[in-house]
């Protein structure tokens, strides 16, 4: 019974209808990403989310991410504990004045090269929190920000477009680190 | 033992009041509820303030035996009031929160300390006569002396894709003996956002306090405004506004039950809930155009539509869940090294919970039975036949047995809904009043029951709305239940919480 269960369990991905135009889509990120992630940086890519001050969607769909229909892990992406294992900083919210140092200091943290992606309409401009008090008004007040993933949520699958997109224009994107760090 | 209704009669009734009844009341009475509240006569629905054009101090009651709400008003024109926390401990960082808020004065709090205002904004008193900023200084933690304790500080960034707070853990060994919260992290200002916006950027608002309840936010919010203005929701809004809801409980109690799975380091459940989940959301998705059902419940009534396709989507996600669900709740309930982490863990006593008025799971997990969608007066799940699961054991366990009962009654909800849903129109249309409104709303979310409570203007701009999530009482039982358990399941317990971050910080 217990054997049984676990064998229609395990099973269940693999049951699942044709692929949607979706799934192709994220295959094709797949090949994509896999291939320029080798070439500059070893196949992978270490992700640490940090909330400054996101209403908490945002961290619903960036979970999302690591289930089974997106699998995150297949594109060689993957979330780290710690900044200080991080090629990437992803930040959510608007940057809450309460939030401000903590963000600072979790970027200081992660080592160079480094990038700083801002997913979400509060992360890339204060969003519907803009002109409050407590609030920076979005991430690049407060960092240098490589890369903007707009949504209120963003869909997992445009957070995934986003990261690819950051691995992309690699001369380009070379040069600007270079005059900002 | 004094019904909630002898007090109303103690006060002058505000008239254009929706909802439940408001009434204004003198110090005295004030003091006399605060002290019944103390001594576990009535529940603590919420506590605020307001500093813009009068000063005043609103307390709402819940009375679980003669059951029925209300608010009580004190008007503090030299801008002071009796503390209610000084009887009451549940009020405490409600208070803390109304004098950094509002500048007004609770006399006898016993704990000062900042709450929200952690000395960063630019001003103080934002919802008041702002003042020049807070100096920053430390925060003072509460000691705990003893041989060989030491202290563990976690937070406010986490090593999970979590939202931002301070955990501040004193242990001997591997017992925690203290654990202190320090929240505010995720302050973003929403009720000073609203002050003098009309009721869709507010509602927007609403529905960005806490992104895993904008569903309940929204619906809150939008209830208290339809309180005030006298409004009907057409029928078939009505529904839609319950599926919504329950759409939303479902996706968060699926995730939630992988989560604390994930927590006792059993990936298989968490894999497979986690599906689950994504199938709810792409359902919505498919049924209504957001994951999420962000803005799609707007004061009026709701802002999509039901089509044919979305309801076959719906249908469809019904028969997977419970082709899917009952296995995995098998699962759980016959893996012993599982349960061996969940039962016994965290445990929340009864009269603890029935002292904060814990709702959700948290609640219901240790005996506390209420549920918003059951208030008289609430009319929204007319019609519908749901079972409250209850429980009394209160550790990590009953709260994922409660919600486990819970996915099963919003999937019996849900199909009640696609077997009879009225046609007509999804929205009354808003007029102003013409004249000051004001109405208060109590809505079921899934971790528990959210206060909303607002003043219009007499052109329907809001005065001032104040949106009281269910984590505020949920986040001091949380510290209760750590205690005297090891430093690695806190984790676990934390996750059979689930509190929200955002909600409490506002
Ligand atoms: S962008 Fe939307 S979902 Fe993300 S934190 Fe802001 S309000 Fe929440």
């Amino acid at each position: 019974m217990r054997k049984l269960l676990f064998e229609s369990l395990i099973r269940l991905p693999l049951t699942e209808p044709p692929p949607a135009p979706e799934q192709r889509e994220l295959d094709a990120l797949a090949a994509a990403l896999g291939e320029r992630a080798r070439r500059r940086l070893g196949r992978s890519l270490a992700i640490r989310e940090v909330d400054a001050g996101s209403c908490n969607g945002c961290e619903l769909e960036i979970h999302a991410l690591n289930n089974a229909f997106y699998d995150l892990e297949r594109y060689g992406l993957r979330f780290v504990a710690s900044p200080r294992h991080a090629d990437v900083l992803l930040v959510t919210g608007p940057v809450t004045k309460n939030m401000r140092e903590a963000l600072e200091r979790t970027w200081q943290a992660t080592p160079d090269p480094k990038w700083l992606v801002a997913a979400g309409d509060c992360a890339v401009d204060g969003g519907c929190f803009a002109g409050s008090y407590a609030v920076e008004g979005g991430v690049a007040a407060v960092l240098p920000v490589d890369l903007t993933i707009p949504g209120c949520p963003p869909r997992p699958v445009e957070i995934l477009r986003g990261l690819l997109a950051l691995v992309a224009p690699l001369p380009a994107r070379e040069a600007t680190r270079g005059a900002t760090s | 033992m004094p019904a909630l209704i002898d007090l109303l009669l103690e006060g002058r009734r505000v008239a254009a009041h929706g909802g439940w009844p408001r009434v204004r009341v003198e110090p005295a009475i004030w003091r006399f509820a605060a002290e019944q509240l103390g001594t576990g006569h009535w529940t603590l629905l919420g506590l605020w303030g307001e500093a813009g054009e009068r000063l005043a101090v609103h307390l709402a009651l819940l009375d679980e035996t003669q059951p029925g709400a209300a608010v009580v008003s004190l008007d503090c024109p030299d801008g002071r009031f009796p503390s209610v926390g000084q009887y009451h401990a549940p009020a405490l960082r409600l208070e803390r929160a109304l004098h950094e808020l509002t500048g007004l004065e609770p006399e006898g709090l016993p704990d000062r300390r900042p709450w929200l205002d952690h000395g960063r904004w630019d001003r103080r008193f934002p919802l008041g006569a702002p003042g020049p900023a807070r100096e920053e200084a430390p925060y003072a933690f509460l000691q705990a002396e003893g041989e060989q304790l030491h202290q563990i500080a976690v937070g406010p960034v986490h090593a999970g894709i979590i939202e931002p707070g301070q955990f501040r853990f004193t242990a001997a060994g591997e017992t925690v003996v203290r654990l202190e919260e320090r929240l505010g992290y995720v302050h973003r200002g929403v009720e000073s956002l609203m002050a003098g916006t009309d009721l869709a950027r507010a509602a927007q608002l609403a529905g960005r306090v806490s992104g895993d309840s904008t569903v309940a936010c929204a619906l809150a919010f939008a209830q208290a405004a339809e309180a005030a203005l006298g409004l009907e929701v057409p029928p078939r809004a009505r529904r839609l506004r319950v599926l919504m809801a329950e759409l939303e409980r479902l996706a968060n109690h699926l995730g939630d039950i992988g989560a604390v799975c994930n927590d006792a380091a059993f990936a298989l459940l968490h894999s497979h809930c986690g599906v689950l989940r994504e199938r709810v959301l792409r359902a919505a998705d498919g049924a209504f155009g957001h994951r999420l059902l962000r803005d799609r419940i707007v004061p009026g009534g709701v802002a999509a539509d039901l089509g044919a396709d979305g309801r076959a989507a719906l249908a469809a996600l019904v028969a997977e869940v419970r082709r899917r669900f009952p296995r995995l709740v098998t699962l759980f309930d016959e893996t012993p090294s599982l349960r061996d982490r969940t039962v016994g863990t965290g445990i929340v006593a009864p009269a603890l919970a029935r002292r904060f008025g814990a709702g959700g799971f948290v609640g219901r997990a240790s005996g506390r039975g209420f549920d918003a969608r059951r208030l008289p007066g609430q009319t929204l799940y007319e019609g519908l036949a749901f079972e409250v699961p209850v429980l009394e054991t209160g550790d990590v366990d009953a709260r994922v047995w409660i919600r486990i009962r819970e996915v099963e009654q919003s999937l019996a909800l849900i199909e009640q809904i696609l077997a009879a849903l009225p046609d007509g129109p999804l929205a009354a249309r808003i007029e102003p009043a013409g004249e000051a409104r004001e109405g208060v709303s109590l809505v079921e979310g899934f971790r528990g029951d959210l206060l909303a409570w607002l003043r219009l203007d007499a052109e329907g701009r809001v005065v001032r709305c104040h949106l009281r999530d269910p984590s505020w009482f949920q986040w001091p039982l949380l510290e209760a239940a750590i205690e005297g358990n090891i430093v690695a399941d806190f984790p676990l317990c934390n996750k059979s919480f689930n509190c929200s971050y955002a909600g409490h910080d506002l």
